[in-house]
């Protein structure tokens, strides 16, 4: 009976294609506004958010403001290291400067840090090696620059062993980092250069640590508790004197931005299957009317009112889930188009968006055929009968 | 003319009354009639005498205010739609003036929507189907569609239609009015043959000759039943 029903409302909506296909177009647009929106949004959430994580969600930074009187030395970072949560501790003093090599000038952002800085970053080097302990030490006057900073000052990649000038001291290069390709660092912009510690805090003429960046052995938020603890007993208690942040609390605060946006844009698609569920009401009504005499015929010879509502019923579920079925595949196109266009981020339909997706279809094709359906199925067979359109 | 003890149809004193523009319009006014198994029987009377509210009423379209009608032993009271369109189903054959076959559907398809109410399983819908299509001498048409067809043979198609589910009475409304006399005469000796196989046959028309042909002439004059003699 089910089969045959389908039949019968394919055959109606097969007999009119363009003002059915009109009608479907409500839902196909809703579908796509739809499952596009939510499935970019997912996309460009999922992007960021494994950026984030490359940035190492196992780092926590520190800026210290206020010293109290009792300011961070290069010597207490051992004092926090030695906390067994805790992995390894780098300072970084940041002072911009300028660097020269003959010629070639460039503003840099110079990084004054320690060995532990390049595995807590999790940098990756190109050429030569990373600052040693004995370089912080001896206040050796070595650079590292990044592959972009070298780059634009000698315009190659293999420089170790070359000197630049920056701030008119003479540095020797004894590495240069892989090119970072990520956004963060496309977002953050400049070059930056590493040096020692203590070369970076004699230019800039800040002997103490202001910032440092920390990483956990195992639980990260363990490991900022012990950290905010050391720190707050050498600052008097003063939860102002300093501020400590980790990448998983930015992720999160990304994750309930990007959640509440796509739930945002989800909103306004379902707005427009709505709009397109009237549609379908609209021309349900208008082909009752125009099938006045074919329901009264199908109640003299025999069909209650229950087989004129179903017949009507699946119709206007068939066009819906029509609607939604070109839908999806117009939306498959569409993100695989912007997947090949955007090149790093692929955006693919979630199996939970196509659900939301038929199932809001088949919900709205059900709700607004019934209406026109109640009114075929209500339909006196004489007068049905006797209608001439 | 054999004289059952169940008549097929039994009505006593029907009363229908219309309210046409606040005004009550008598269709029938205590019409009283028996129509016996296997008989074929002509309704006549002019337009207006109450003979389309009688078709209604033996076809269950509708029920009468008044009065005690028996449908093949059944009382058909004030039934609700959806056991009216199951008594329209089972006992009931349609044949109208105006065909009224489907038209995006074949001949078959049209023959076997019936059967399809009914709930019947496939197999034996087409079964019917075809023994239906057969007895009409439509076989080799059933897969065109009603605009393919002449009137003849879509009346064919209605005929069939009004068989497949071997319905207590054949029920024609003016069967010929929209056909040639040639044409008109193939259906009524359709009808004959129908007879002579033993379907009991109600023909309504306002045309004497037609109502002639049958064995038994009944007329309508003001709602009220008359047999012709």
């Amino acid at each position: 009976m089910f089969a045959l029903s389908v039949k019968m409302a394919w055959s109606a909506i097969a007999s009119n294609k363009m003002r059915s296909f009109l009608t479907m177009l409500g839902i196909i647009i809703g579908v796509l506004s739809l499952v596009v929106l939510v499935s970019l949004v997912n996309g460009a959430t999922g992007a960021v958010t494994s950026e984030v994580e490359t940035l190492g969600n196992d780092i926590i930074s520190v800026t210290i403001r206020d010293d109290k009187g009792s300011p961070l030395r290069l010597e207490n970072l051992t004092e926090i290291a030695f906390d067994e949560t805790i992995a390894q501790v780098a300072p970084s003093g940041t002072m911009t400067a300028t660097a020269k090599n003959g010629y070639s000038d460039a503003s840099v952002s110079v990084n004054g840090t320690t060995a532990s800085y390049y595995e807590i970053q999790g940098l990756e080097l190109s050429y030569g090696r990373f600052i040693k302990t004995t370089d912080v030490d001896n206040s050796s006057y070595v650079v590292v620059l990044s592959y972009d900073a070298a780059d634009e000052l000698f315009g190659m990649g293999n420089v170790v062993g070359e000197s630049i000038s920056i701030n008119g001291r003479s540095f020797q290069v004894i590495g240069v980092l892989a090119e970072d390709t990520s956004m963060m660092s496309a977002m953050t912009g400049g070059l930056s250069v590493y040096v020692p510690f203590t070369v970076e805090s004699r230019m800039a003429g800040q002997p103490y640590i202001t910032s440092l960046s920390v990483a956990a052995t195992n639980d990260i938020d363990t490991a900022q508790t012990a950290v905010e603890n050391y720190l707050l007993k050498r600052f008097k208690q003063d939860e102002d004197a300093f501020s400590i942040m980790n990448m998983s609390s930015i992720s999160d605060a990304l994750g309930t931005i990007t959640s509440t946006l796509s739930l945002l844009l989800g909103g306004i698609a379902a707005i427009s299957l709505l709009v397109g569920g009237i549609g379908i009401m609209n021309i349900m009504l208008v082909s009752v009317t125009e099938r006045t005499k074919e329901i009264g015929i199908r109640k003299a010879i025999g069909a209650g009112r229950n087989s004129i509502m179903t017949q009507f019923l699946i119709e206007a579920l068939m066009v819906s889930l029509l609607g939604c079925i070109f839908g999806l595949l117009l939306s498959w196109g569409i993100l695989a188009l912007v997947s090949a266009i955007a090149g790093t981020i692929s955006f693919n339909m979630s199996l939970g968006v196509v659900g939301i997706a038929v199932g809001f279809s088949s919900c709205i094709g059900l709700i607004f055929g019934l209406y026109p359906a109640n009114k075929a199925a209500r339909k006196h067979p004489i007068e049905a009968l006797r209608y001439e359109g | 003319m054999t004289m059952a003890s169940n008549p097929v149809i039994s009505m006593r004193n029907i009363t229908k009354i219309y309210n046409v523009g606040g005004e009550e319009v008598r269709a029938l006014d205590g019409a009283s009639l028996t129509i016996q198994e296997g008989e074929f029987v002509s309704v006549v009377g002019p337009s207006g005498s109450g003979k389309s509210t009688m078709m209604n009423i033996i076809g269950c379209l509708d029920v009468a205010d008044e009065g005690e009608y028996l449908l093949d032993g059944q009382s058909i009271e004030q039934y609700s739609e959806e056991e009216l369109a199951r008594i329209r189903n089972k006992k009931i054959g349609f044949v109208f003036q105006t065909f009224n076959l489907l038209s995006r559907m074949t001949a078959i398809e049209n023959v076997e929507l019936p059967l399809i109410y009914q709930r019947l399983p496939l197999g034996e819908r087409k079964e019917k189907t075809n023994a239906a299509l057969e007895r009409v001498g439509l076989t080799d048409r059933s897969h065109h569609k009603p605009t393919e067809l002449s009137g003849g043979q879509q009346q064919r198609v209605a005929i069939a239609r009004a068989l497949a589910t071997e319905p207590t009475i054949l029920l024609a409304d003016e069967p010929t009015g929209n056909l040639d006399s040639k044409t008109g005469s193939d259906i009524l000796s359709l009808f004959h043959k129908l007879h002579a196989a033993g379907n009991t046959i109600v023909l309504i028309t306002h045309n004497e000759e037609i109502a002639n042909q049958a064995q038994r002439r009944i007329r309508i004059i003001d709602g009220r039943v008359w047999e012709v003699e």
